[in-house]
């Protein structure tokens, strides 16, 4: 690809120049098509926003808009991380703070935005043998799943709803250990059909659970913020384009036109105008009057401290 | 043509019911492109596993030589080798950190032909070299003594070991299209957003389906990848079948 787009650039660059001597810059429009036409955008992404269909209906846009291809690879967010720390990848989505800061700490990661949020809902049987129904803090929820050893069923595949759950495992201050306590490994669709199959809690993304909800016995028992719930069950969605002062070979123009146009109003609207089964499951959050300095740095980066 | 014929009426049923009762949920082309897909990479890695595993194969069987005993067992160790190691181990190859990382292999299928090479040339060196081991030694006495050369021994028991062979290929290829773990690695899933697989396969297709909770789907292109499997070595057995007769 790098030396394509070499060529490319070349031959652009003696288009111009050709067109700049003959001075008939406006007539031959047509033959002025984008540097980028042609190639191909590799976005490593999660689970969640491939398997909800997200991508597939905006990807079209973005395509026709650049002449280009996308390849979208959807692993887990540790997985795809590590594709973007490899230089395999030229722009990466995931939704795990933590681990996007550790990213962009070790400096493969720039230009971060915050894209666009939905929440976490911890699911169960309809029995709901723990009583944690309509709780509304996450932590006292999972402590009674605990106390109870009901079957708990864990991703336990370092994707970012797995960081999100030993987060909340950490705040309720509760090793999960014991025959209740299953790590599957598995994506969030397995999972839940796990949880299904098994009577177990688990903890979901709204959009995954939403498109599979017909499929699986397992209802919400915990909400997240977007229906009231704890501000804890949040989950924001980042985009970084991977660093190409470490992988000079990665598109950075055209991750940077993708961000660009992903975090526009028009692609913000479309994110937002997505459904599943009637129901909206990504919510905006590139767009906005008010600063927020903090999309673009680590958490907790001050310009005064040295970075650590 | 009744091996063919069998093996389709035998398989159309499956292939017809299964996809009646759960529905196809997928744009057209989706799954032909998979198929495509399939076949491309699976075919293209056996070949190459052939040109290079035979003739291994061929040179052992009628050469003794120091070590003889010990690259037997490699190769029969490395029928057994599993297929997401393999995938990891060519993944760090093709990688843009990797060995091969300027050629920008990553998530395209050739870097899962790479893969599928390296999984399927074990089982086509090894059977064949059972095959060509497992000839008669009365069938090279009599070559020789007709009065033919070692070329032409090599070449009647070759042609002895054909069905051997034959199944070797087809073994090769059967690891190959049916092995998920190094395909998903190395090739990424791709399908483009006009529903056109770049790197999905049936056995990477079915993973995603099952990943969803779509088991009835799982299931049906279990059964497409089952009869392709049935039919590929239909015309294999039938091409063995015509070349003894034309002989």
């Amino acid at each position: 690809m790098p030396i394509q787009r070499r060529d490319l650039l070349a031959t652009l660059g003696a288009g111009a120049a050709a067109g700049l001597a003959g001075c008939v810059g406006l007539g031959g429009g047509r033959e002025e098509r984008p540097g980028v036409v042609g190639e191909t955008l590799t976005l490593t992404t999660t689970t969640s926003t491939y398997d909800t269909g997200l991508l597939g209906e905006i990807h079209p846009d973005f395509e026709a808009m650049y002449g280009v291809t996308v390849d979208a690879v959807a692993r887990g967010t540790g997985a795809a991380l590590e594709s973007a720390r490899n230089g395999d990848s030229d722009v990466v989505m995931v939704h795990a703070r933590g681990l996007e800061d550790e990213f962009m700490r070790d400096g493969y990661g720039v230009n971060r935005r915050d894209l666009m949020f939905n929440d976490f809902v911890i699911v169960g049987p309809a029995g709901d043998p723990a009583g944690i129904e309509g709780t509304d803090s996450a932590t006292a929820a999972l402590n009674a799943v605990a106390d109870a050893e009901a079957p708990f069923v864990s991703r336990g595949d370092n994707s970012g709803t797995h960081a999100e759950e030993l987060t909340l495992w950490e705040a309720a201050g509760t090793d999960p250990d014991g025959d209740w306590y299953r790590e599957t490994g598995s994506g969030m669709g397995e999972a839940l059909n796990i949880a299904d199959q098994q009577g177990a809690y688990t903890l979901s993304d709204r959009g995954t659970f939403i498109s599979q909800r017909s499929e699986v016995d397992l209802a919400v028992l915990v909400q997240g913020p977007i229906e009231g719930g704890p501000e804890t069950l949040a989950n924001p969605y980042g985009i970084m384009a991977v660093d190409p002062g470490v992988h000079e070979n990665v598109d950075y123009d055209l991750a940077m036109a993708y961000i660009g146009w992903i975090t526009s109003p028009e692609t913000q609207e479309a994110i937002s105008n997505y459904r599943v089964d009637g129901e909206q499951l990504f919510f905006p959050e590139a767009v906005s009057e008010d600063p927020d300095f903090q999309q673009y740095v680590p958490r907790g980066w001050s310009g005064n401290s040295t970075g650590e | 043509m009744s091996v063919l014929l069998d093996a389709a009426v035998q398989a159309g049923p499956a292939v017809r019911s299964v996809p009646a009762l759960v529905d196809f949920p997928f744009a057209e082309g989706y799954v032909t492109s998979v198929i495509a897909v399939s076949l491309y990479v699976s075919v293209a890695a056996v070949a190459l596993s052939t040109l290079f595993g035979v003739p291994v194969a061929i040179a052992m069987g009628f050469a003794d030589f120091l070590g003889k005993r010990f690259v037997k067992s490699v190769i029969n160790t490395g029928m057994g080798f599993p297929s997401v190691v393999v995938g990891l181990l060519v993944l760090f190859a093709v990688s843009n950190r990797g060995p091969l990382g300027p050629l920008d292999l990553v998530f395209t299928r050739e870097a899962m032909i790479v893969s599928q090479f390296v999984l399927a040339t074990p089982p086509v060196t090894a059977i064949s070299l059972a095959a060509i081991t497992g000839v008669d030694d009365a069938v090279g006495d009599a070559a020789r003594a007709l009065g033919g050369t070692r070329v032409d021994t090599a070449l009647v028991v070759i042609k002895e070991a054909r069905y051997g062979i034959a199944t070797a290929v087809l073994a090769g290829f059967g690891r190959a299209i049916s092995e998920v773990g190094s395909v998903l690695i190395v090739g990424g899933n791709i399908v483009g957003s006009d529903g056109v697989s770049k790197t999905r396969t049936l056995t990477t297709a079915i993973q995603l389906e099952a990943r969803q909770g779509r088991y009835g789907t799982a299931m049906a292109l279990g059964a497409v990848l089952v009869t392709l499997v049935l039919l590929v070595n239909a015309v294999v057995v039938r091409l063995g079948d015509t070349g003894a007769v034309n002989r």
